[in-house]
């Protein structure tokens, strides 16, 4: 073995050694979310103002993206459905489509986008400012007031913003099928209800709760360590958003698969 | 020229012995001994890089030592609990380089912030007369309602005095107080520093390579070299010496 390969070698190792460090870190940083988030004092002010951030800022964007997506997968199934003579099956086919992963996935990849962002770059502006240190100096929990506050308010928020988006974009494919098929409202809603069950309902809330936990947690980790300087705020909300939204998709894929053995 | 101050050398407010601190394989103290007396400003001078800013991270807790003794109030800061450590940080006021305002929080905002979460039971009538004051005590009354953005450098430097000053603490740490502004808002801030010594009684570190500062506010100076401090007394003392270092250090901040 020469020089070279020895360097690599060692490189590799450091690079795992990194790695598994920084999983340490991450799995100290959730526990202690948890940990901060039951005992007192609890920052309700704080809670309330970051829910607001996230839910009520966000109700523009996702109601236009919900509302399109409804439409949009409805223009999509047609001319397959049609094929089989089947289109009388499109308000099945998208309800279930919506509220089983439609939904919480289009809201949770738009709310990475922009509440993860946010706080990953508010977080690490605040760290690279000193912000951080002052609220410590000044005998203020940074972590509970900070951190916890905000990945309360996105694990509370996506899931309501999930409902509400799941409602638009039913109500988007509505607009086309009333269109297009002529469908009364009763008879599209009536087949929504008959369709969904309670554990599409219930897995839809339950992903929407891991992927706001997700969201809000990574947002508030990689702020949080950001490096110093204003390259270090960017990477911030820049791999706040990226990891997120690979980590959702994960989560996607796991909750799949829980949910069909569940059906099964 | 600093007025004499009232000094008490019987009470050490801040003792360290043997202070080190390193990072990774650099080390910026090797063993620290410094004494600060009630109603004593110090001004540490020391080129950048020089711990001069670890070292009052350390002293409030944000930092840990890996070896020595940090005295605060009679109090070991290295085995405080969390709960002892908030209630000591509550003597001690911290005002940082780059003043620290939350962007988000208007000036009263930034002021109320540490006064409701640390003293219970004040009403909005003593919450806005003890804003008031200490905007008052900082010349900025008119900034109220404003935004950090919108205040100058000088001006969110005194803000941020102002939000230290609010809970009345004992030890001001100033940490590059002067740097980045202009010599005429550096002589302000100079003698807001001295000014909030002789109303509080407070005793400072003040952290500066700007020697107006050093000279304006400081009691004593002591200058941190290689990692220790190498020389201390007034200044005057401190820069009658022929080290090339501290030659060079007074020749490079032209002063008269």
């Amino acid at each position: 073995m020469n020089k070279t390969d020895t360097q690599d070698g060692s490189k590799r190792v450091s690079r795992i050694n990194r790695f598994f460090l920084d999983l340490h870190d991450v799995f100290l940083f959730v526990v202690r979310i948890f940990k901060e988030a039951f005992l007192p004092p609890y920052e309700f002010k704080e809670i309330v103002k970051q829910c607001f951030e996230v839910g009520v800022k966000s109700l523009p964007l996702i109601s236009l993206t919900g509302f399109i997506t409804g439409i949009v997968f409805v223009n999509q199934s047609r001319p397959s459905l049609s094929e089989f003579g089947a289109v009388s099956w499109l308000p099945s086919l998208i309800a279930i489509a919506i509220v089983r992963a439609l939904a919480p996935l289009v809201t949770s990849l738009i709310a990475a986008g922009k509440v993860g962002s946010n706080i990953g770059a508010e977080l690490g502006s605040m760290n690279v400012t000193e912000q951080i240190d002052a609220m410590e100096v000044s005998a203020t929990n940074p972590f509970k007031f900070l951190v916890v506050s905000r990945v309360i308010a996105t694990t509370t928020m996506i899931p309501l913003l999930t409902v509400y988006t799941t409602m638009l974009a039913l109500l988007g494919g509505f607009i086309n099928i009333h269109q297009n098929e002529a469908t009364s409202f009763q008879t599209y809603f009536t087949q929504v209800f008959n369709t969904v069950t309670f554990t599409d309902v219930f897995a839809s809330l339950t992903k929407s709760v891991v992927f706001g936990f997700t969201i809000g947690a990574v947002g508030c980790y990689k702020g949080f360590h950001s490096s110093k300087g204003t390259e270090g705020v960017g990477k911030a909300a820049n791999t706040s958003v990226v990891l997120s939204m690979f980590l959702i998709f994960i989560e996607e894929l796991l909750s799949l698969q829980i949910v069909m053995a569940l059906i099964s | 020229m600093k007025r004499k101050a009232n000094i008490d050398t019987s009470d050490k407010v801040i003792s360290i012995r043997g202070l080190k601190k390193s990072f990774g394989s650099l080390t910026v103290l090797r063993g620290v001994d410094l004494d600060i007396y009630k109603g004593e400003n110090l001004v540490v001078l020391g080129r950048s890089g020089t711990g001069k800013s670890v070292l009052i991270k350390i002293i409030s807790g944000l930092l840990k030592a890996d070896e020595g003794s940090v005295k605060v109030l009679g109090q070991e800061v290295g085995e405080l609990s969390a709960k002892e450590l908030d209630a000591l940080r509550l003597k001690i006021g911290f005002s940082f380089q780059n003043s620290a305002l939350y962007d988000s929080m208007t000036v009263y905002e930034n002021l109320e912030f540490p006064l409701i979460r640390n003293v219970r039971n004040l009403t909005r009538k003593e919450i806005d007369l003890a804003i008031e004051e200490a905007l008052e005590d900082v010349g900025l009354s008119q900034t109220i309602r404003q935004m950090p953005s919108q205040l100058s450098g000088g001006q969110r430097k005194r803000i941020g005095i102002a939000r230290t000053l609010i809970l009345k603490p004992e030890i001001m740490l100033y940490d590059e107080p002067t740097a980045g502004l202009d010599p005429i808002t550096s002589g302000e801030i100079n003698n807001l520093i001295n000014q909030v010594q002789e109303q509080h009684n407070t005793t400072s570190i003040i952290i500066t390579h700007d020697l107006t500062c050093a000279k304006t506010t400081g009691d004593r100076v002591a200058m941190l070299l290689d990692g220790q401090f190498q020389r201390q007394g007034t200044f005057e003392e401190v820069f009658a010496s022929d080290e090339e270092r501290v030659k060079q250090f007074y020749e490079y901040n032209f002063i008269d």
